[in-house]
């Protein structure tokens, strides 16, 4: 019995090594970490949950908090409205389809780094969209986001959209491409526009492949760091300071590493919270 | 993941027609929306482009939309030679390399670990494997904040910290996930009689593996590349924390190029840099086409 497959259970054990170490093994030490007193290197002297409050009294963290809920809901729904619209219309028969999604899907294939200099280049106010319309004559002309400590996320959120809209569009359109046309038949016996078929009734069809995006989206909001460091440095100040660049800064540039795990275990949690709807309605299936 | 290939859509057009609106205002008014879209994407990249190609006295007489008046390169020479980023001039051709050195034998062997991983799952389906399965799946959620200061502890640990094997490794252990799964559910479609036939013929579990699966696998193979050779090029935090200042990544270059806060911005070099480090990506997409977009379907895991 424990011939059977030997090869194929010895090429396992690596894997099951770097799996059980490197990504749970280290999860469980991060989280021993964010219960001690350690500042540049480990201390692991047990201290409490004492980080965890230390780290609820910074304001930074609020902040930082606060973006990833500002940028996040600004980020998925966007991603959402923008990529699922373009995938309906991509639907309707459209002449030279191959094109308009070369364009629409090709953020997707660069860095989120060049994505954040790209966008910080054109909302500068100095240089980009501002000096433009100024130089029109309209010198009162306001674009400043990325100069004001208000505004600074949202023009974070708008050039996140742009980067990843297109893989909505490209998972939507999927999706809609695998409508059965008899619906669409019966739909327009019945009189139904168009637009109403789609948000009464394909849409809600199409309802997995919505979730599998926002899932997508929202971890990536989680994980979100190069294009906040790229595009505002997490500035002006603190203003688009989000969890993961706040966790990198505690650990590598302020030497408080336990604080940072604390933090780490927080971002841990809110993928959880992103990802159970999806493990939810898995295992649901499962069990049918 | 649930995603139907993309390449499947071609031939769906034609049962699409039946409801496609006639009605000659709304076309015109797609084709306007779906225009304005591509207006709104194309836009920051061919910004990035056209100040690349401008000279310094045109930076400053006109605004970001006037076309450069000519077609100088001088940025370009600029941004790959000389560029500063504060302490040192040596421009982005040394990360550029850098960056390649990375990024063939991370996309090598995560392939090649992935898909033997892969396949041992396809292989011995049990309790067991379908636990280490999905560990796997949800590993490939966990933000690499939480796991990534135990890693340097061990990395710096048995010396790999900072070098060019260690951030090769630390690609192929971030890339084992994603490869996996892909692997493994091409694998689980392959009919099992082929390797028990094989198996008949006196073949081992490599022998398969080698022989078999992996030259019917050409199509994931493409796949995997593109989705680990765009992945590991574009990636930043792992490059900035786990390479090392000899091996730093282009990408942690060209951010410490324009965001450096030490003497005058110089748009057009800085544009040219990131025009650059956007190009092999950009390249992999516009030759890979519809591959690009399947491994995307495929990795959509990949956020």
């Amino acid at each position: 019995m424990f011939r059977k497959n030997l090869a194929a259970k010895l090429t396992l054990v690596p894997s099951a090594v770097v799996i059980a170490v490197c990504f749970y093994g280290t999860i469980l030490w991060t989280f021993y970490i964010s219960l001690t007193h350690s500042t540049m290197l480990p201390n692991y002297r047990f201290y409490g949950f004492g980080q965890y409050l230390t780290l609820l009294s910074m304001p930074r963290w609020h902040t930082a908090f606060a973006n990833m809920l500002i940028f996040g809901s600004l980020f998925i729904a966007g991603s959402l409205v923008i990529g699922t619209t373009l995938a309906a219309l991509l639907d309707r028969n459209v002449k030279a389809e191959g094109l308009f999604r070369v364009f629409f899907l090709y953020p997707l294939s660069m860095s989120f780094v060049v994505t954040g200099l790209a966008w910080q280049w054109l909302l500068n106010p100095t240089t980009g969209i501002e000096a433009l319309v100024r130089s029109f004559g309209w010198e009162s002309f306001q674009f400043n986001w990325l100069a004001s400590p208000e505004k600074a996320i949202y023009a974070v959120s708008i050039a996140a959209i742009w980067q990843s809209s297109g893989l909505v569009m490209a998972i939507m359109l999927a999706g809609l491409r695998g409508v059965d046309s008899d619906i669409w038949r019966a739909a327009k016996i019945d009189g139904i526009p168009v637009w109403r078929s789609y948000i009464s009734i394909v849409l809600p069809m199409l309802r997995p492949l919505i979730l599998t995006c926002v899932i997508l989206l929202a971890t990536a909001v989680v994980k979100s760091y190069d294009l906040v460091v790229a595009m505002t440095g997490g500035g002006p100040g603190i203003s688009t300071d989000v969890p993961g660049k706040f966790v990198v800064d505690l650990l590598f540039q302020r030497a408080n590493i336990s604080t940072a795990a604390a933090a780490a275990i927080l971002m841990l949690l809110s993928v959880i919270c992103a990802l159970s709807p999806y493990v939810y309605i898995e295992l649901k299936r499962q069990k049918r | 993941m649930t995603a139907t290939p993309l390449a499947q859509s071609e031939a769906s057009i034609v049962h699409i027609v039946p409801h496609a609106s006639k009605t000659k205002p709304g076309r015109v008014l797609l084709y306007i929306i779906l225009s304005l879209a591509v207006v709104y994407y194309a836009i920051p990249l061919l910004l990035v482009i056209s100040t690349s190609l401008k000279t310094a006295d045109e930076l400053r007489s006109g605004n970001i939309f006037t076309l450069p008046q000519s077609l100088n390169f001088d940025a370009w020479t600029k941004a790959w030679l000389t560029a500063c980023t504060g302490i040192e001039c040596n421009g982005i051709h040394g990360n550029f390399w850098n960056s390649v050195e990375i990024v063939v034998p991370s996309v090598v062997f995560s392939i090649l670990f992935g898909a033997l991983t892969g396949f041992a799952l396809s292989q011995w389906q049990s309790k067991l494997s379908r636990v280490m399965l999905l560990s796997l799946m949800l590993g490939a959620f966990i933000p690499y904040q939480v796991i990534l200061y135990p890693l340097v502890r061990i990395f710096s640990t048995v010396g790999l910290y900072g070098t060019l094997p260690g951030i090769i490794l630390i690609h192929i252990i971030f890339g084992l996930p994603y490869m996996t799964l892909l692997f493994f559910n091409f694998y689980q479609g392959v009919s099992p009689e082929l390797s028990k036939a094989a198996k008949m013929d006196g073949a081992g579990f490599f022998t398969i593996f080698f022989e078999i699966m992996l030259p019917m696998s050409v199509n994931v193979l493409v796949v995997a590349i593109i989705m680990q050779a765009t992945g590991i090029w574009n990636d930043f935090l792992l490059g900035l924390i786990f390479a090392g200042r000899d091996h730093l990544p282009i990408t942690v270059q060209l951010n410490n190029i324009v965001n450096t806060t030490t003497g005058v911005k110089e748009y057009n070099v800085n544009m040219a840099a990131t025009f650059l480090t956007a190009l092999p990506p950009l390249l992999i997409y516009i030759l890979s086409g519809r591959y690009f977009a399947r491994g995307l379907a495929a990795g959509a895991v990949k956020g």
